[in-house]
């Protein structure tokens, strides 16, 4: 529990029943929860290590109330944190002592789909499932495709850039998102981009995206939904080391293959999966990829030969193709069980996500292992080896004292190492406050400040998320010194066009 | 014109102008500096600040100088069986700092994005005089703001770019053009979203005023074939489909992605929900000479000889943007390149804007919303 959060307002936490009366003006009803009871259930996210509860919780169910508070809360001074689901692996949607807990779960509505133009407008606490379902009877999917896809909403999706298994070929939430509205600090309720492609001005609506809940509050998201595949197939890998299985996706890609999906699973995972599932991994082997393939069956034909052949060519000592819908659900079925499975070998664990450059993997993965030893904790591996974005789960046990203290610090060597050698400290799981502390890792001073200039040009206040993504938050004056207001230029004579 | 050779160069060429009050304009090959207002701007050339830093095929990632030719970076990729999937254009001379900050994307871009979504990186230069490092250089990455989204299409109004890490994709072993012929433009779009939404893959659809519709089947050999037989049946309903020739395929393919054909003293680049595609050439058939459209309705580029900002208003009542591609100097003046922001979205942009330009020093007149936005401020 080494992360610690901005000292609470005490100004704030004074007026309480002053702010939760004037939230319950906004939102009549049952929008608002103040009692210590109701408050509980919101107290952390998927970060569950870390728990705060809320100085309210408020659930608008319009623009309009959303619009409202924000204004209410810039005028009064407060803080806000916005959530979704409350799915955040990073701890995005933490509450704060002295903030208002905004939760958009009752933006339930699709509010179109356009099949022709394959474009679908939904408020923000639809689940990214629900997206799928709605438009998969006439053939048409949602393409990212995050782990918790069945309980995370769109919105959330939005603020972490959420990923999945699939965006090597399809891309980030970013990739699939044509436009937004949102409500600023102000209050203001801004639209950015649309169903037209690549509006001009500022790409204001792609720093939007990722922007981890400190920009503004998304009310209402157009996606691309894309014709489903016709079929996809899947090989499943075994080889004797991680660098075989390595060298195998490396010479898959460069051979002009992108497959729709490719993971990776060590030798405890893989352990840990099939004592789980059951599914017939191969237990003798150092590392399982599972390859999918999907598009005219005459090209899965295909790739999967090609495949099967570059696994041959890297050492691979078993190699099975899916033969049916079942089968291929099968490979899949221990690799999305992982963590769940690790879960049972292990108390607790604690699951990284940085990404590297994948031809350092095997360099990345023995001194993974260095740092096992030396902390004294296992740690299993599953990764989405196609685009370099690595899992670790740390097993660490909360019940013993230290343990969780250990296995951050074991999770923050890891990203530093996949910081040095040319990654990055997460690949779809956001910084929230897990990886806060450690984005001078990554970012020099004047890249940060760069950054969070943006923030001041959305947020000058700093009330929307505080605590999340930065490790130090400037004051906006600070940061502008340069800053000249229109009217006090340094060379008033010059010409202005 | 000021030629920086390195980073170097450049910190103390901006550091100097934002120090004295002075306006400059980032250029890369200066192929497209006749997009928006005339203006006598101090031109940055980026040219020298060229080549190739990193590129690791395996890797799907390149990182290179901005002033670096597209030409030889194309000529690069290809020789490793790859592309750069959002089809960059230009003239001889354009540079890929320049593609990548004007947010120039072919006939691929309906289905493989934008330069945005291939952009994971870029160091630049800001208006304070001071580089900042955006993104990273892999292919997954969401730490932090994704800057490097801002950079891209900003028409160096943020920042000067230096280096630029982008993803690269697998060049296709082969590529068909599936081609129908005589339709209007409402059976063009409907044939041309049903072949998008359908799971043949097609990657580009585009049609013309001859009546030519275009789908793109392009991946590996069998697949391509496959595809290739079975679309005609998914689009029976619409038209009759064959094999175009790639002589005939390829400058009419260049037409819809550049519009460089498009007859008319003045030519609009429109972008909108593809449904509205015929709707506003019907609106706009009095003043229209000719026409091209890309991303299967998506882009629309108009040509005219009105000097008038009708195809704007046009574009804009079907919550569609137009932007000025073409025009003699005299109307560029008047009339603004880029289609204006509504007034919120403008003082955002500009607040953005001088998040990484407090001087001004990049606001030359260029675009007619840097004057305008001040406005707002009033």
């Amino acid at each position: 529990m080494s992360i610690a959060m901005p000292k609470p307002d005490a100004t704030t936490l004074a007026k309480r029943d002053y702010i939760v009366a004037a939230l319950r003006r906004i939102v009549p009803g049952e929008g608002v929860i103040a009692d210590p009871d109701g408050l509980r259930p919101w107290e952390s996210d998927g970060l569950t290590a870390y728990r705060q509860t809320p100085m309210v919780v408020v659930l608008p169910e319009t623009v309009e109330q959303v619009s409202e508070i924000l204004r209410w809360c810039e005028r009064e001074n407060v803080k806000i944190v916005p959530r979704g689901s409350g799915t955040s692996l990073s701890g995005g949607a933490l509450p704060l002592e002295d903030a208002v807990l905004l939760g958009m779960g009752k933006f339930k509505q699709i509010l179109e789909i356009d099949y022709e133009d394959r474009v679908a407008v939904v408020q923000p606490g639809v689940t990214n499932l629900a997206i799928t379902q709605a438009v998969e009877a006439r053939g048409f999917y949602y393409a990212p495709d995050p782990s918790s896809q069945i309980a995370c909403s769109i919105g959330g999706n939005v603020a972490e850039n959420s990923g999945g298994v699939h965006c090597l070929k399809y891309g980030l939430t970013t990739n699939n998102v044509l436009g937004v509205e949102l409500v600023l600090m102000t209050g203001e309720v801004v639209r950015l981009g649309g169903k037209h492609l690549d509006p001009g001005g500022l790409d204001l609506l792609g720093v939007i995206v990722g922007s981890e809940g400190l920009l503004a509050v998304v009310t209402e998201v157009t996606v691309r939904i894309l014709p489903k595949p016709e079929t996809a197939r899947a090989l499943l890998v075994g080889f004797p080391d991680a660098e075989s299985a390595g060298a195998c996706v490396a010479q898959v890609i460069a051979e002009g293959v992108i497959p729709a999906g490719m993971e990776m699973m060590d030798r405890p995972a893989i352990h840990a999966a099939e004592a789980f599932v059951k599914v017939g991994y191969p237990l003798d082997v150092g590392a399982l990829l599972i390859v999918e393939v999907d598009g005219p069956a005459a090209e899965c034909d295909h790739l999967i030969d090609e495949i099967a052949r570059i696994a041959n060519v890297n050492g691979a000592t078993t190699s099975r193709v899916s033969q049916s819908e079942a089968e291929r659900m099968a490979f899949w079925a221990g690799r999305k069980a992982a963590f769940p499975a690790v879960g049972r070998i292990s108390p607790d664990y604690y699951c990284m996500d940085g990404t590297i450059p994948r031809r350092r993997l095997p360099e990345v993965l023995r001194r993974m292992e260095q740092l096992s030893q030396k902390y004294g904790l296992d740690v299993a591996n599953v990764f989405h080896a196609g685009d370099g974005n690595l899992h670790p789960l740390i097993l660490y046990d909360a019940n013993v004292p230290g343990e969780l203290d250990r296995a951050e610090e074991f999770g923050n060597d890891i990203l530093r190492l996949c910081v040095e050698v040319g990654g990055v400290l997460t690949g779809e799981h956001g910084v929230g406050i897990e990886k806060r502390d450690l984005m001078p890792e990554m970012f020099a001073e004047a890249d940060l400040m760069q950054q969070q200039r943006v923030k001041c040009a959305f947020d000058p206040g700093l009330l929307l998320n505080p605590g999340k993504v930065f490790p130090t938050l400037h004051r906006c004056a600070e940061l502008g010194r340069m800053h000249v207001h229109h009217g006090a230029l340094p060379h008033p004579d010059l010409p202005r066009f | 014109m000021l030629q920086p050779r390195d980073t170097h160069d450049l910190v103390e060429i901006i550091s100097a102008a934002a120090a004295e009050g002075r306006r400059l304009e980032l250029a890369g090959g200066g192929t497209r500096s006749d997009f928006g207002a005339p203006r006598g701007s101090q031109i940055v050339c980026m040219q020298q600040i060229a080549g190739v830093v990193d590129y690791d095929p395996a890797e799907l990632v390149l990182t290179v100088r901005a002033g670096t030719p597209l030409a030889d970076i194309e000529s690069l990729v290809a020789a490793e069986g790859q592309m750069l999937a959002f089809e960059p254009w230009g003239t001889f001379g354009t540079t890929i700092g320049g593609v990548v900050a004007a947010g120039i994307a072919g006939s691929r871009r309906v289905t493989a994005g934008s330069a945005r979504d291939h952009l994971l990186g870029c160091t630049a230069i800001s208006g304070r005089g001071q580089s900042f490092v955006a993104g990273a250089k892999v292919v997954k990455n969401v730490t932090g703001y994704d800057l490097p989204k801002l950079m891209a299409g900003s028409w160096g109004r943020l920042g000067a770019m230096t280096e630029i890490t982008l993803k690269v994709l697998p060049k296709p072993r082969q590529t068909v053009t599936m081609a129908a012929r005589g339709l209007a433009l409402d059976a063009a779009y409907a044939a041309m979203a049903c072949a998008l939404g359908s799971n043949a893959d097609v990657s580009a659809a585009a049609a013309l005023p001859t009546g030519d519709v275009m789908l793109r089947v392009a991946g590996f050999a069998p697949s391509v074939q496959a595809r290739c037989a079975a679309l005609p049946g998914l689009l029976t309903g619409h038209c009759r489909l064959e094999p175009m020739a790639e002589a005939e395929a390829e400058p009419l393919w260049r037409n819809a992605m550049t519009g460089a054909q498009v007859r008319g003293s003045v030519r609009w680049d429109v972008h909108i929900a593809p449904r509205h595609a015929s709707r506003l050439l019907d609106a706009l058939a009095p003043l229209i000479v000719d026409w091209a459209v890309d991303w299967g309705g998506g882009r629309i580029w108009i040509g005219t000889d009105a000097l008038c900002d009708g195809v704007r208003t046009a574009a804009a009542q079907l919550d569609g943007e137009a932007r000025l591609a073409k025009a003699p100097a005299e109307m560029r003046r008047r009339i603004a390149a880029l289609h204006p922001r509504a007034p919120g979205v403008a003082r955002l942009e500009q607040r953005v804007r001088r998040a990484f330009d407090p001087a001004d020093v990049f606001v030359t007149g260029r675009f007619g919303e840097d004057a305008d936005a001040d406005q707002f401020f009033a």
